[in-house]
């Protein structure tokens, strides 16, 4: 297998973007990417397109042929491949284009990700992401992608002691980072009083617990590691990418506060890197909830299990902390356009690793994970 | 709004509880599955019909639904042990404030949801405290 480098990036505004279609948002984010990877169209060997449901967000399918026709590549015919796992989407178009260049049948391939949700009423947004859970065994009786997340956040604080204040501090924090990053949906500071006022939606989770509903889209460039600088003068080396599946219901899993997806996917992606937990040296982890975060860390063996709540409120976690987490503002802050937040995790970790990320910038980052989840795990 | 199999062909599963046994491995399953995931090819189903007697392992309360669920609001939503070993998820009605980890709960027979404003009313288990 080949090494494979990111040699490009692009990520649009992530928000509520109205006056924008999910066409514009990909020719937005291509023409960045493809702007920063010096790539002509003539060069470009594949696509991979994470979207979770464009059919219910904006009743279109075949996005893999659509998007390659908005970006210009019809003419070429460009095979176009899209990739669905849900909220996962970005992080498996990803992995789908490394294993592209590594194993030597393409050259240049584009991994985007694209999502845009508020052309639909917010019921209707709830229902379409509620299609990730079970829909027969679990949203069939109630069940809600937050109301998921809030058994999960209710064992974690029944069995390890997480508090709510804990919770809200990772929303603290990413809202905090999220106000350095100028792609960001919100750019404002939260108080932890602010998340324990915010109202209920699946208790213990709260308004602020959520990630948002969001519009945008991404994509890096990939390319060989023995080709990358004939384009780039500062590519990023993917030192692995590894993907894990589980149960799809909850209530299926072995243990409802781990997602042994992650553990197992983390495994893998250490192994192949041949790189410790303690060499990385920032992640952006999946915090569709708060929750969500905690788990990740213990899963991704950051911190010890039970132990991630404390981490988050002493710190641990922050920029200038030992491991910084979401320094993009992760999905809580800086959005979670479903089939994009892989790909946005990527191109933040692109910024860190260029030293190109400003004021959330962390000093002297070498090596970054990324962590997708619906299933996937990716890092570099 | 969907058509009505969708609803009938899950009726013995969701009106009685009825799940799967792997004769193999001894394991039960509900909701049902048709490959036992420790035996796969060894596996040896059977039916089997729960007592739907079971334990809270963990809970929310429902405050922003979905649109079919939301005139239900706030409501119980539960993973549930049940006393044979499988897990499923299911409303517990009571109070907010009287569910808790490791309650006692036994089915009742009720009207789930609704497909839409004027689809299909379907019904199921749910659960009370016992
Ligand atoms: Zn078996």
């Amino acid at each position: 297998m080949r090494s494979v480098s990111i040699i490009g990036a692009g990520c649009t505004k992530f928000g509520e973007r109205w006056d924008d279609s999910l066409r514009d948002l990909v020719v937005e984010t291509g023409i960045m990417a493809l702007e920063d990877a010096n790539v002509s169209g003539e060069e470009i060997d594949g696509l991979y397109v994470g979207n979770m449901s464009g059919g219910q967000f904006v009743s279109q399918e075949h996005i893999g042929a659509l998007i390659s026709d908005c970006a210009g590549l019809s003419r070429l015919h460009v095979p176009s491949t899209r990739v669905e796992a849900a909220c996962a989407s970005g992080g498996l178009a990803l992995r789908q284009g490394v294993l592209a260049v590594a194993s030597g049948y393409s050259d240049v391939v584009i991994a985007a990700g694209v999502e845009k949700m508020t052309d639909v009423t917010g019921g209707v947004a709830a229902d379409a992401l509620a299609a990730a859970a079970d829909r027969e065994w679990e949203c069939f009786f109630g069940a809600t992608f937050p109301a998921l997340y809030a058994m999960i956040a209710r064992l974690h604080i029944h069995r390890y002691g997480t508090t709510r204040e804990q919770l809200a501090a990772v929303a603290v924090k990413n809202h905090q980072n999220g106000c350095n990053n100028p792609i960001s949906q919100y750019q404002m500071e939260i108080t932890i009083d602010d998340v324990l006022r915010s109202p209920l939606v699946a208790d213990p989770l709260r308004v602020l617990d959520c990630s948002p509903i969001t519009d945008g889209a991404a994509a890096v460039v990939l390319a060989p590691t023995e080709m990358a600088r004939k384009f780039s003068d500062g590519p990023i080396r993917i030192l692995a990418a590894a993907q894990a599946s589980d149960t799809l219901a909850l209530h299926d899993r072995r243990d409802i506060t781990t997602l042994d997806a992650t553990v197992s996917a983390s495994r893998k992606a250490f192994d192949m890197s041949g790189i410790e937990v303690k060499d990385v040296d920032l992640a952006e982890v999946h915090d569709a909830f708060t929750i969500g975060e905690i788990v990740a860390i213990e899963d991704l063996g950051f911190v010890e299990k039970g132990e991630g709540g404390r981490a988050v409120i002493e710190g641990v976690t922050a920029i200038g902390g030992d491991i910084p987490v979401n320094t993009s503002g992760g999905l809580k802050a800086c959005g979670h356009p479903v089939g994009a937040t892989g790909i946005k995790q990527a191109y933040e970790m692109v910024l860190q690793l260029r030293g190109e990320a400003g004021k959330r910038q962390v000093e002297g980052a070498e090596v970054g994970l990324t962590h997708n989840v619906a299933g996937a795990a990716g890092r570099r | 709004m969907s058509t009505v199999p969708r609803f009938w062909r899950h009726i013995p599963q969701r009106y009685n509880l009825v799940g799967t046994h792997c004769k193999n491995c001894d394991e039960y399953y509900f909701p049902p599955r048709t490959i036992c995931p420790t035996c796969r090819r060894e596996a040896r189903m059977e039916d089997h019909k729960f007592g739907g007697e079971g334990k809270v392992v963990t809970y929310t309360t429902i405050y922003n639904a979905t649109d079919d669920f939301k005139r239900q609001t706030p409501y119980n939503l539960a993973i549930i042990e049940l006393a044979e070993g499988p897990r499923l998820t299911g409303q517990v009605i009571c109070s907010p404030s009287d569910i808790e980890i490791g309650m006692r709960v036994r089915p009742v027979f009720r009207i789930l949801g609704r497909d839409g404003d004027r689809g299909i009313i379907y019904y199921g288990t749910k659960f009370v405290p016992a």
